[in-house]
């Protein structure tokens, strides 16, 4: 328990250092991103610029600085809609049973019948680069996870007595769903949201990589992964920076989920394997 | 037993209808008339429109979706998975060509993930918070949280720039797979250990464990021989997600290290808008991904008395 803390205190305090210092950006940054400067391209670290410059000349803290806002902004808007429309199909077909709940189990076994990786690049190829795609992609692969829990758990609580009491007490279904469920799985369902965000940022950054997620010349670590590419063997800072950061971002994220399940006792296998 | 292994393969008729119906799907969504595309690949520049509607009624689109669905699965079933864009060449012999180097690399990825995986998850619950313990588990959060491909290009900028122990990319030797296969199964290798270990504290605390324990019999007995038996069953279970997870991931590690698997071919068809390949792939990797998990769920199976002598999980 009071490793689980410390481990949420750490996890917390990386969090808010890459929030606040891309919040601050334009404050902190010492250069536009997108500033070129094609005389001093492919620097190392030197105190003008303390990280270095791209293929460009472009300043790499500057852009690392503001690196971290598409991604995340994205991630978690993918996984909020991934969330609700999980939530929603799930208590559907938990609640309600019947043809609904064989039409929506067969959607997650489909969609969980194909691997992630497979189907985002699948759409995200197929419509063409664009927010759109890249949301799209990363909800059809993303909100089988939170139909399948939050299914488990209305079937489960459906019986209880207390939910019995209730629905005699004269709750309707959406009360009884909402009100009375919901906040039984919410630790679930924030678990699974911690660790599908992570598994976005780390989709984003892999799409990106093959050039169908967030596009250039738009300052993101998955696009300064993706300039790098043609130039990491002379100036390996151009990897290494931008890597970094999605990394300690990555193990923020992975931390506070794992303090998150561990403060919940949670060992359910759904949450772990979604 | 056959009964329940019956069940299964049945089960995933309509799993292998959804896959081959979001492969359809994709063609069917994608931009561009392929009666266009076909016509101009055949070096006709400006196509005239009644060319163009002839050419549409020989590749069949102008007929209703329903009933092209079932003329593609059809020919698809058949192996058929129509011509690419690009090179014109037979999607279905593209893949077949391309299908050995990807299963190569899938098979020693998952081959490292179930030696190492099992090996430090056994390790690390024996030696519970212990030095051992710590550094396996911390090791595992930190392998969790890289990114692939960036694991990838620093592992080629360590041991093939500097160190030149290895080769960048291109196929060789088992050595021209080493680096590829351990980009793609560390994530995985770090989740096998965390569930093994997870699983084995399980069972240790049961009572069998403890009565042997307190019998004084040897830890390598107590782990090896009386739990591990029992714990094995949950990560088996798992292996088929593994192998998903590997299997996404062979695009980005193909692509990095060059190598002519059918996810470097995927990649390539998204780069030429080559949507007939796009399609076969998606068809094969969840074909294979499917016959994986069935395979694995029997394996499971045969492991667990449970499943099998309860008539079915």
């Amino acid at each position: 328990m009071r490793k689980a803390r410390i481990q949420g205190v750490v996890a917390t305090a990386i969090l808010s250092v890459i929030i606040i210092s891309s919040l601050l950006a334009p404050v902190l940054a010492p250069y536009p991103p997108n500033a070129t400067e094609i005389s001093i391209r492919l620097q190392g670290p030197s105190a003008a610029h303390p990280l270095g410059t791209d293929s460009l000349g472009r300043d790499m803290l500057s852009r690392a600085l503001y690196g971290g806002r598409a991604s995340m902004l994205l991630a978690l808007a993918a996984t909020l809609i991934s969330m609700l429309v999980g939530m929603v199909l799930g208590m559907i077909s938990g609640y309600y049973g019947g043809i609904a709940d064989w039409c929506i189990t067969a959607a997650t076994n489909i969609s969980q019948g194909l691997p992630g990786t497979c189907l985002m690049i699948a759409v995200a190829g197929v419509l063409g680069p664009s927010v759109f795609s890249l949301l799209l992609a990363l909800t059809l692969t993303s909100w089988a996870g939170f139909s399948r829990i939050v299914r488990t758990e209305v079937l489960r609580m459906r019986e209880e007595p207390y939910i019995e009491a209730m629905r005699c007490l004269g709750s309707g279904d959406l009360r009884l769903l909402f009100r009375h469920m919901l906040p039984n799985m919410l630790h679930n369902i924030a678990i699974l949201f911690t660790i599908r965000t992570g598994r976005c940022v780390l989709s984003i950054a892999s799409l990106s990589f093959l050039g169908l997620g967030v596009q250039p010349p738009n300052p993101d670590w998955s696009v300064m992964v993706y300039d790098a590419r043609l130039h990491y063997r002379s100036a390996s800072h151009l990897i290494i920076v931008p890597g970094l950061c999605i990394f300690l971002l990555l193990l923020a994220i992975n931390m506070l989920g794992d303090a998150l399940r561990d403060r919940f006792d949670v060992r359910s296998e759904e949450v772990r394997e979604c | 037993m056959l009964r329940y292994s019956l069940q299964k393969i049945l089960s995933l008729i309509p799993v292998l209808a959804g896959i081959s119906l979001i492969a359809f799907l994709l063609g069917v969504v994608s931009p561009g008339d392929p009666a266009e595309i076909a016509l101009s690949r055949g070096g006709m520049s400006e196509a005239t429109r009644e060319q163009v509607s002839a050419m549409r009624r020989e590749m069949g689109l102008d007929l209703p979706l329903p009933v092209q669905y079932a003329r593609w699965l059809g020919n698809a079933l058949k192996g058929d998975l129509g011509k690419s864009f690009s090179t014109g060449e037979p999607v279905g012999q593209a893949l077949a060509r391309r299908l050995p180097v990807t299963l190569r690399l899938a098979a020693y990825a998952m081959l490292l993930t179930c030696f190492f995986g099992i090996l430090f998850g056994i390790l690390s619950a024996a030696y519970k918070d212990r030095t051992v313990d710590l550094c396996i588990r911390g090791a595992a959060s930190v392998i969790l949280s890289l990114p692939g491909f960036w694991l990838a290009i620093l592992m080629i900028l360590i041991f093939a720039e500097n160190l030149r122990w290895l080769p960048t990319s291109g196929v060789g030797g088992a050595k021209s797979m080493l680096m590829p296969a351990v980009t793609l199964s560390v994530a995985t290798m770090a989740t096998a250990a965390r569930l093994t270990r997870s699983a084995l504290l399980t069972e240790m605390g049961k009572q069998y464990c403890l009565a042997a324990n307190a019998r004084g019999i040897g830890k390598y007995r107590l782990v090896v021989r009386n739990a591990l038996p029992n714990a094995i069953v949950p990560v088996v279970t798992l292996l088929g997600n593994y192998f998903g997870g590997i299997l996404g991931g062979s695009v980005i590690a193909e692509t990095i290290f060059a190598l002519p698997g059918i996810g470097s071919y995927a990649v390539q068809a998204i780069y030429m808008r080559d949507y007939p390949a796009l399609q076969g792939y998606v068809l094969i990797t969840g074909l294979i991904y499917v016959i994986i998990t069935l395979v694995i769920d029997i394996l499971s199976l045969v492991l667990n008395p449970k499943i099998r002598l309860g008539g079915g999980a």
